[in-house]
């Protein structure tokens, strides 16, 4: 199916009753949780997954793409009235949009904010429309030996080039893949890392770790530094735009979009580079940069809010396209496929064509829906806001126990849960980051299948790897992710 | 998503943090020195249980113990990595929100800890809807409030609505206890 027949036949899908019921509901839940502070698309995906016994595949995915849809606007809205960030994208957001609420204008900052995520997330989803198919011809080329070359790339790029620091990030990325390596070995039978513990042979589900990383460990983190004390909303106020407000978000608006997007594409995940940038191009084109930092500067809003969106949409290229993650909430995804027992990559736009055109018509469709949902509805999510920590941090643990102990009735699963948890608490304290340990564990044991594949069609010759000509290129690209961050600053430093 | 969710009214960015004194410095080389160690026992701990994985006779290419020794092997690289960079001076120094950070509130770990303990040891014998909520009517508690009674019943009405949900809509049994028999 090229681009056009795809969508037109999606859009005949997405819009039965059943498919618009599963959209909306994940939009509204996707509003509520990145409005939330505490909890993210990818835990609520995690808690999610049990669905999938139930519900179809198409009604899972269109749920869960709009909870994912969903979370980047309700992020924005915590960001503003709340000056604490919903979720990771919505970071750059409070600078500005906390200071435009503190002056009175936080209703044209989470309007510049919703028409900034609608317009990035359409051209976004557009951009996945069109690209999707392209990619899919190019990748339908790449045999086991690119695949995995691919992988490791990935790897890199998601431990080692984003965050703070790449020892850190791989060291996370080690512990995904360790805990992925737990259980039986598909190929040869054998148990792995199980410290002979039989409930361990099936392997450690990526809920449970999810759960553990997302939900336990943050909550264990925020006892340990807990203060008491209330925070203060902010009203909400007139949610209307001036003239010049328009005019001066226009600009922000498109070039958010188009700087978030090919971001999001590119196996480097994560929005937080993306609205950074925008962040700081919009502050450098500004007519009224003195107004960044100070009363807070309407473009600083409408610039990161639009490159986080489109960065959303731009994940879901490689992870439609190529199978591959490039977040922790695409990895999650990812997995659901697998519970599905559908093998995610380049053949899933021709074997699932169907469902996969009709979620990406279902994202259109969410958009609209979630600019409806989120700008005349902002007074029910503030009122969301104003769920004291105690209540909701004692709720998120009542889910963790119920997407864990609730699906296998094991109470050795709730004490990994909870090891894991204490785990991810010292590792939120030592800044190690969390997307790669469940995109590792997700991952590396594709990774795995794809190396012994491709070694099994070179009889065992190692060189296929660098005898290849893409795959030489894709791990070259991935050597220079690693190194090449330290020989910059190296020759900083000299210079 | 990602430990973005920090105190309320912490300000993300290159907030200017106080900089910590000689002998908070030494205390937090001293910690990461200790999460370096682990790293490094990690990865050996990955090589050992790699090497007593037993190999079959039959497979010639690539065997189910060569990626665990790459993980393995990996891993204690990064930890050896670590600890060279918290003997060198440390990362946590470093960090704004260490720098911010309030004391150890050992009130609310310890009210947390024992509700996660209630939730493990009634679980099995109470069923999820009383061991959850105990463990609600704890974590609560540990964040402050000071209703016991009204989050009991908040609690009872939130794990009892969640229970309903997934055993008659999804027909997930996650775990009746004394309840079983009863709906």
């Amino acid at each position: 199916m090229d681009a056009w027949s795809g969508l037109a036949f999606g859009f005949g899908n997405a819009l039965t009753i059943t498919n618009l019921g599963w959209a909306l509901l994940g939009c509204f839940l996707g509003t509520a949780i990145g409005v939330l502070p505490g909890i993210g698309p990818a835990l609520t995906i995690a808690l999610l997954l049990p669905i999938t016994f139930q519900v179809s595949a198409t009604g899972a995915f269109i749920l869960f793409c709009g909870v994912f849809y969903g979370a980047m606007y309700g992020g924005s809205t915590t960001s503003i009235l709340l000056n604490t960030p919903g979720e990771s994208g919505s970071i750059i957001t409070a600078l500005e949009g906390a200071k435009m609420a503190r002056n009175g204008r936080a209703g044209p900052a989470l309007v510049t904010a919703a028409v900034g995520s609608f317009i990035a997330g359409t051209i976004g989803t557009l951009g996945l429309s069109f690209l999707g198919p392209i990619v899919v011809e190019l990748a339908l080329k790449l045999g086991p030996a690119e695949y995995f070359s691919l992988m490791v790339l990935c790897f890199v790029t998601v431990s080692a080039v984003l965050g703070g620091s790449a020892l850190r990030g791989l060291a996370s990325l080690g512990l995904g893949l360790l805990i992925g390596l737990v259980g039986i070995d598909l190929q040869t039978g054998q148990p792995r890392l199980t410290f002979g513990i039989p409930e361990l042979l099936d392997g450690i589900d990526v809920v449970l770790v999810a759960v553990a990383l997302f939900a336990v460990g943050e909550t264990l983190y925020l006892a340990w530094r807990h203060m008491e004390g209330k925070q203060e909303v902010r009203e909400v106020g007139r949610l209307m735009m001036t003239k010049e407000d328009w005019k001066r978000s226009t600009g922000p608006w498109f070039r958010g979009a188009l700087l978030g997007f090919p971001f999001g594409v590119m196996p480097a995940g994560g929005t937080e580079m993306p609205t950074m940038l925008s962040y700081y191009a919009e502050r450098k084109l500004s007519k009224h940069p003195e107004e960044f930092g100070t009363t807070g500067a309407i473009e600083g809003v409408a610039g990161p809010e639009a490159a986080n969106n489109a960065a959303a949409a731009g994940v879901l290229v490689p992870m439609l396209t190529l199978g591959l993650p490039t977040s922790a909430t695409a990895a999650i995804m990812l997995s659901a496929f697998q519970s599905y027992g559908i093998q995610p990559g380049p053949l899933l736009f021709t074997s699932q064509g169907e469902l996969v055109w009709t979620l990406i018509a279902s994202l259109y469709i969410a958009n609209i829906m979630l600019v409806v949902l989120n700008l005349p509805l902002v007074g029910l999510w503030a009122r969301i806001l104003k769920i004291p920590t105690p209540q909701l941090y004692a709720g998120i643990l009542v889910f963790a126990t119920i997407g864990t102990y609730g699906i296998s009735n094991s109470v050795v699963d709730l004490m990994l849960l909870y090891g894991i948890g204490i785990i991810a608490m010292f590792m939120r304290r030592f800044e190690f980051p969390q997307a790669p340990v469940v995109i590792g564990m997700i991952l590396g044991p594709m990774a795995e299948q794809a190396m012994r594949q491709a070694l099994t069609i070179s009889q065992g010759d190692w060189t296929t790897f660098v005898t290849r000509p893409v795959s030489l290129s894709i791990l070259l690209l991935a050597l220079l992710g690693l190194v090449g961050p330290r020989l910059w600053a190296l020759a900083a430093r000299r210079s | 998503m990602t430990g973005t969710t920090g105190e309320p009214g912490t300000m993300p960015g290159p907030a200017d943090a106080p900089v910590p004194d000689a002998r908070m410095r030494a205390a937090l080389r001293r910690s990461d020195l200790v999460v370096g160690g682990l790293v490094l026992l990690l990865g050996l701990l990955c090589l050992w249980q790699a090497a007593i994985i037993p190999t079959t006779p039959l497979y010639a290419q690539v065997g189910p113990k060569f990626t665990p020794y790459l993980v393995g092997g990996m891993v204690c690289v990064v930890g050896a990595g670590l600890t060279l960079s918290a003997w060198r001076g440390g990362w946590s120094h470093t960090l704004p929100e260490v720098a911010e950070a309030p004391p150890t509130n050992w009130r609310a770990l310890g009210l947390l800890g024992a509700g996660l303990v209630a939730n493990l040891a009634l679980i099995d014998t109470l069923g999820f809807v009383f061991a959850a909520t105990a463990q609600f009517v704890l974590v609560a508690a540990a964040f402050g409030s000071r209703h016991p009674l009204r989050d009991f019943g908040i609690g009872l009405a939130v794990t009892f609505g969640a229970y309903l949900a997934f055993d008659k809509l999804l027909g997930v049994n996650i775990g009746a206890g004394i309840l079983e028999g009863i709906l």
